[in-house]
């Protein structure tokens, strides 16, 4: 049996120590993800299903621009899904991870708080992007769309609107003490913002809209992730010209109000995990 | 930044060394609304020290823990450990203490190895360093051939123990235990103890809440917690010596007129404890034959025995340990 030598403590207090928890913290979601096997076959059916199912069944009653199809309509709107849900229930894990324990050790550890937002963020942040990768594979190796050089950009946008919406599961679960209060305010708040974001239907133009579609309009247009729903509709379909559609703001435009909603959400986010002490009391 | 561990007492350790002081608490106070938790409350670890904090359910050892630990922010006095004060510099704290806490803190996703890894990360340890410590401790604690298990699969003996592991791997210079013994079976709960006392004898300072008489008395000294307060503080056999050599109990069928007897008649001084008169005293071998001479068939009971932690804690409060 080996003994202990006795001598000053090991913990070292430097930047790179932070860096290093926030990456170990990111792996270990990757590695959960992993481990949960029904969590990895609904990831990959879940959405499959949906977009099949809704695609095929409102084929008839839908002509978007370029003479699309409900289900070639669908499609961005199921990738946004698909990154909506995977990155804000891998935050829920938060939740999981104080009333398991997990999080006090965290706590208590010489690194603050950053590594855990950060941790969180690129973790459940990848396994949304890999996910709605792995689907857009999937929709480009059995010709449902057009692959072309606009998979990069493409790529980029859904890995920056995966760490925006991280940010914003956290915004939600930190606070929280039960997953079934996280899972009400999903239905609440984020399901209504991913359907007010042209995901599911086109958002109304001002010039033919009544009153009731002119609030709804509205409502969309001050929604970041409509914007973000536009450019990957462009980038899925570079070949189709949406200016004549209802909301055509410019790619420039898009990307913006993408990039600074997600630094907004991710900056709310730091803010409140560093400021509130409730999680403290809680575990 | 070590050379804020200047503080030194002339406590001496098991070795009989002067030992430094790792943790300093001073005039701790902390309110829940309307409840307060910790009134004045001071206390002193030393290295090498194994520290026990003895109180039943809500004497507010657990409140004390967690404001140790950081997890709870300081409303009313100090904290210094290591000579790092716990207010204006938590991260120097952290990186002093080792904290085990009493609920689980284990990923169950995850093997012991992973889950060690991660403590790791979040200390800095990295590479060579941290494998090597971490087979030190996983080898100290038998550990080793579990490593690749999935926590899940572990019984809660080697869970504490993975804990314990944890808690130790950045080689902190306080550790602080909650409730160790918690959940454990006997052997687990021996295993346990040996793996703690090895950690003080290489120089950490070891705190550690229990609600446990048995447990308390392994420690080097024990504080008594009751009610917010500490009421006592010592070496387990300094506390009961306080007590003289022994303590009788007396089982009467009218308690109040056997109090007023030995009171008035005999001179001594009993404690009341619901249906039971107590005393210390140094000579109570000898108090026996008296006081069952005097009470005659009032006494349904009368018992002498060394005193015992919770004799110390029943004279001090007049209330029973539970």
């Amino acid at each position: 049996m080996s003994t202990l030598t006795s001598g000053n403590t090991l913990a070292t207090p430097t930047t790179t120590a932070g860096l290093a928890a926030a990456w170990m913290l990111a792996r270990r979601e990757w590695t959960r993800f992993f481990r949960q096997r029904n969590r990895v076959t609904a990831a990959i059916l879940q959405p499959l299903l949906f977009w099949l199912l809704f695609g095929t069944g409102l084929r008839g009653s839908f002509t978007g621009a370029g003479d699309q199809s409900f289900i070639e309509f669908f499609l961005p709107g199921t990738v946004g899904l698909i990154i909506l849900f995977t990155a804000i229930f891998a935050t829920i894990s938060v939740i999981e991870d104080r009333r398991e324990g997990f999080m006090q050790s965290v706590l208590v550890a010489p690194v603050g708080r950053w590594p855990v937002l950060a941790g969180k963020v690129l973790g459940g942040g990848a396994i949304a992007w890999v996910q709605a990768t792995f689907f857009l594979l999937l929709v480009y190796l059995f010709g449902a769309a057009p692959l072309s050089w606009t998979i990069v950009p493409l790529m980029l946008l859904l890995a920056i609107v995966a760490a925006g919406m991280c940010s914003l599961g956290m915004i939600v679960a930190w606070p929280m003490d039960s997953t079934q209060g996280f899972h009400a305010i999903m239905m609440l708040g984020l399901m209504p913002m991913w359907l007010l974001s042209g995901s599911f239907f086109p958002i109304p133009a001002w010039n033919d809209s009544n009153l009731g579609q002119m609030i709804l309009g509205g409502v969309m247009r001050v929604n970041p992730l409509s914007y973000a729903m536009v450019e990957m509709r462009r980038l899925i379909y570079p070949e189709i010209d949406f200016s004549a559609a209802g909301f055509a703001p410019s790619s420039s435009a898009c990307w913006c109000v993408t990039i600074l909603a997600t630094v907004f959400v991710s900056v709310l986010a730091w803010y409140f995990v560093r400021g509130s002490r409730k999680v403290d009391v809680v575990v | 930044m070590n050379s804020a561990i200047t503080e030194q007492s002339m406590a001496s350790g098991r070795n009989g060394r002067v030992a430094d002081i790792v943790c300093a608490a001073t005039d701790l106070w902390h309110t829940y609304e309307n409840h307060e938790a910790l009134k004045g409350v001071d206390l002193r670890t030393h290295a090498g020290e194994i520290f026990a904090l003895l109180g039943p359910n809500g004497s507010g050892k657990t409140t004390l823990f967690r404001l140790l630990s950081t997890l709870m922010p300081i409303q009313r006095g100090t904290v210094r450990i290591s000579g790092f004060d716990s207010h204006t510099n938590p991260l120097a704290v952290r990186r002093q203490i080792g904290v085990v806490f009493q609920s689980p803190s284990l990923d169950n996703k995850l093997t012991v190895d992973e889950n060690i890894a991660c403590q790791g990360a979040l200390y800095g340890l990295t590479g060579k360093e941290l494998n090597s410590r971490r087979d030190v401790l996983l080898d100290q604690l038998d550990l080793t051939n579990r490593r690749k298990d999935l926590c899940e699969t572990l019984s809660g003996g080697l869970k504490r123990r993975v804990e314990l592991v944890k808690g130790m791997l950045h080689r902190p210079r306080l550790l602080l235990l909650d409730e160790p013994s918690t959940g454990l079976d006997p052997g687990a709960r021996l295993d346990l103890w040996n793996a703690v006392r090895a950690m003080s004898d290489e120089g950490t300072s070891v705190l550690l809440t229990t609600h446990l008489l048995e447990e308390a008395d392994k420690a080097d000294q024990v504080a008594i917690m009751h009610k917010g307060r500490k009421i006592d503080q010592g070496s387990p056999a300094q506390l009961r010596s306080n007590l003289g050599d022994g303590v009788v109990t007396i089982e009467s069928t009218n308690v109040s007129d056997a109090e007023r007897i030995l009171r008035e008649e005999l001179g001594l001084f009993p404690q009341r404890l619901h249906h039971q008169l107590r005393l210390q005293s140094d000579s109570a071998a000898e108090l026996v034959p008296v006081i069952s001479a005097r009470l005659g068939n009032q006494v349904q009971a009368i018992t002498i025995g060394r005193p015992s932690l919770e004799d110390v804690f029943i004279a001090k409060t007049g209330h029973k340990f539970q």
